[in-house]
């Protein structure tokens, strides 16, 4: 058992399942999304882009172009947040909630295809 | 550039994690503890207000409470926090600073600098392996003409010697082992600008390897290698090598030309070599037996040449099985007064040190000297470090390989024509070639005499090309003043190579010329400048053949054409 390799797969599984978990729910109701949630989802997704710097093969590029896709929309997710809650005079609407779900969910999708890419490589070697 | 962006993000990994961790764990705390508002009612920070206060509570520690004063309790948090991010942000940059100053890091670095400067040089260039002596010399007069150079050695000394030759133009330089094709690649071997390889390692494996890559890479390219044993001159020439030079052999030719005309090799010397003798300096050749010390490579090369010529010669070596199929030979080193003596050094006219050992040499020279003070001395000089006491040493010719391949090289890289003048040189007598020497000692005086070829194409003399549609150019024309028609530049033509592969020595001024005729001139480097207005400008060359120096825009000579037709 390579101790490396079990990092790296829980990071990466641990982004997917806390992201799939902050998307569950109505796609506008606040109650249904929680922040703290969010929070994790972004620094996991971020550790995991740093533990895919340096990878030299076509496997290990497309893996760290995931993570970068997920971070992309998590922060964009987060900064939809912040202004719900802090900027805009309105409050958090359910439309900004909205837009907020939907970058998560987009990220989400980016997680999935690491996480298959990942049983990929598991799955191309032959010990 | 790849290999330096991953070690990079290799290497930053853990620091990267760290702070990330680090952060999260802050701005994750900050949101947990609860606060009191103005009011004094509780509160709970939110991400937006953690994320912002940790941002500049990390990086800069002067800093206010917001939004609200703090707890105690987020007071604790927040001096642990400090000490945390302050802690990860040290080993963040101190990693970086680490991982830039790495030796492989630094390799990397050059590496990609040096990739980059060959990948953009838009000149024709050369590619010179090895910058020892040969090396310098070969790239300074290349520099010096204009022509750009590439240069890789295996030794950090000589690259760092090269920056510090203050070269006009410069040479992108890399320390690595020219024996590996990937180096050469990156050095420029495929690039479309690369008109040559130069081998001048003193590493003939390392040299063969080179002209092996580069005749395989791109079979049209010059490819140019010293080597220092017949089996690789051979191996070398079995591929197609362009030249190839062997020092010991070329100072053989050379010597053995010295012993039977002296001012063809005088004029051998002016057009080879940069710094040429004084017309006074010519040697005197006195018929007689020649003493050869060591028979090594250079003495065996210079056995053959001599026997070649007849000339008689003993031969002295320390090692008896060497000497074995030779009938005049002394066994020892020569630098003794009795070997000498047993050599007959008394009866000789000249004495060659020819061994690998320049103390040995220097003393075999001194030691024969005093027994016959009327001897002509050529001595080996082996290390380049020894040239002072070498150019002290009052001897009549100092042998150096490394200056011989460099000039060898450069004749023919200068033109192709100089060393098809030299060849027929050869067959000329010593008179015709004493009146070349005064011709050109009246002409260049004691500076240069530089050489170039001209060829007539539309290419290389659009203007030459353009007159000759109109009216015959003869080649005194060629060699008038382009400022002032009735001067004459410093340099004459050695040569005339016409389009059907006839060959004419010193062509007459009243020639004239023909497309594709290829010319080959000698004289100041500052004639050759100016010789190319002549031949490149048409209006210069309309005003060096009718002293007429009309306007030549396209208004004037429909006018002027209108003015003849009525």
């Amino acid at each position: 058992m390579n101790r490396e390799k079990v990092i790296f797969a829980f990071f990466i599984v641990l982004a997917l399942t806390l992201n799939f978990g902050f998307v569950l729910g109505d796609l506008d109701n606040a109650d249904h999304h929680d922040v703290f949630e969010l929070f994790a989802a972004l620094v996991v997704s971020l550790i995991c882009t740093v533990l895919k710097f340096g990878d030299r093969t076509h496997l290990g590029a497309l893996m760290l172009a995931t993570s970068l896709v997920a971070d992309l929309q998590l922060i964009i997710a987060a900064g939809f947040w912040g202004f719900g809650e802090q900027i805009a005079a309105t409050g958090m609407t359910p439309r900004i909630m909205a837009s907020v779900v939907s970058f998560a969910a987009g990220a989400a999708v980016a997680n999935c295809i690491s996480v298959i890419l990942l049983v990929v490589e598991t799955a191309l070697i032959r010990r | 550039m790849n290999n330096l962006a991953f070690l990079f993000m290799r290497r930053l990994r853990a620091p990267l994690i760290t702070l990330i961790t680090v952060y999260a764990i802050s701005v994750f705390g900050m949101t947990l503890i609860p606060g009191r508002d103005a009011d004094g009612n509780v509160w709970y920070m939110d991400f937006f207000h953690a994320f912002y206060f940790v941002s500049y509570m990390g990086t800069t520690i002067g800093f206010g409470e917001v939004p609200y004063e703090f707890t105690d309790a987020q007071r604790m948090w927040v001096t642990v926090s400090i000490y945390a991010t302050v802690i990860s942000w040290l080993y963040g940059i101190g990693q970086t600073l680490a991982v830039l100053q790495e030796p492989m890091f630094g390799r990397l670095m050059r590496l990609r600098g040096f990739t980059a400067h060959v990948r953009n040089l838009h000149q024709p260039f050369y590619l010179v392996c090895g910058y020892g002596v040969t090396g310098s010399i070969v790239v300074r007069r290349l520099i010096d003409r204009g022509i750009r150079a590439v240069v890789v050695d295996v030794e950090q000394e000589r690259i760092d010697a090269l920056e510090l030759d203050n070269l006009v133009i410069p040479v992108p330089a890399l320390c690595a082992d020219a024996s590996l094709p990937d180096i050469l690649d990156h050095a420029g071997l495929q690039h479309k600008q690369c008109i040559g390889v130069l081998a001048l390692t003193n590493n003939d494996n390392v040299n063969l390897s080179i002209a092996i890559a580069s005749k395989l890479l791109a079979p049209k390219r010059q490819v140019i290698t010293r080597t220092n044993s017949e089996v690789t001159t051979a191996n070398m020439a079995s591929f197609g090598t362009d030249m190839i030079v062997d020092p010991f052999r070329a100072y053989a030719d050379y010597m053995a030309l010295a012993a039977r005309s002296p001012h063809k090799l005088l004029a051998y010397d002016w057009l080879m070599n940069p710094r040429h003798r004084a017309l006074s300096s010519v040697y005197k050749h006195a018929p007689g037996r020649w003493i050869i010390c060591g028979y090594g490579r250079f003495g065996r090369a210079l056995a053959s040449a001599f026997a070649a010529e007849g000339m008689e010669m003993t031969i002295i070596d320390p090692s008896p099985g060497n000497l074995a199929p030779l009938r005049n030979a002394v066994v020892g080193v020569g630098t003794e007064a009795h070997t000498l003596r047993d050599a007959g050094v008394e009866s000789a006219v000249g004495i060659i040190a020819g061994t690998d050992n320049d103390a040995d040499n220097l003393s075999i020279i001194m030691t024969a000297r005093e027994l016959n003070p009327k001897l002509t001395t050529v001595v080996r000089q082996n290390l380049h470090q020894n040239a002072l006491i070498f150019s002290h040493s009052r001897c009549d010719f100092v042998m150096e390989p490394g200056r011989i391949i460099a000039n060898r090289i450069l004749a023919q890289l200068k033109t192709p024509l100089l060393a098809l003048f030299l060849e027929q040189l050869q067959q000329q007598d010593d008179v015709w070639a004493h009146t070349l020497v005064n011709r050109m000692s009246s002409v260049v005086g004691d500076s240069e005499l530089d050489s170039w070829a001209i060829q007539v194409t539309p290419a290389t003399a659009p203007a030459v090309n353009t007159m000759l549609a109109q009216r015959s150019v003869t080649l005194r024309y060629l060699n008038k003043n382009p400022r002032q028609r009735d001067r004459m530049l410093p340099c004459f033509p050695l040569l005339l190579k016409t389009t059907n592969n006839e060959v004419h020595l010193l062509p007459g001024e009243l020639h004239e010329l023909q497309i594709g005729d290829e010319l080959l001139f000698c004289g100041l480097s500052m004639a050759k400048r100016q010789m190319e207005w002549s031949i490149n400008n048409y209006n210069v060359l309309h005003y060096l053949l009718t002293g007429e120096d009309p306007p030549d825009t396209l208004l004037a000579r429909l006018l002027r054409h209108h003015r003849e037709s009525a």
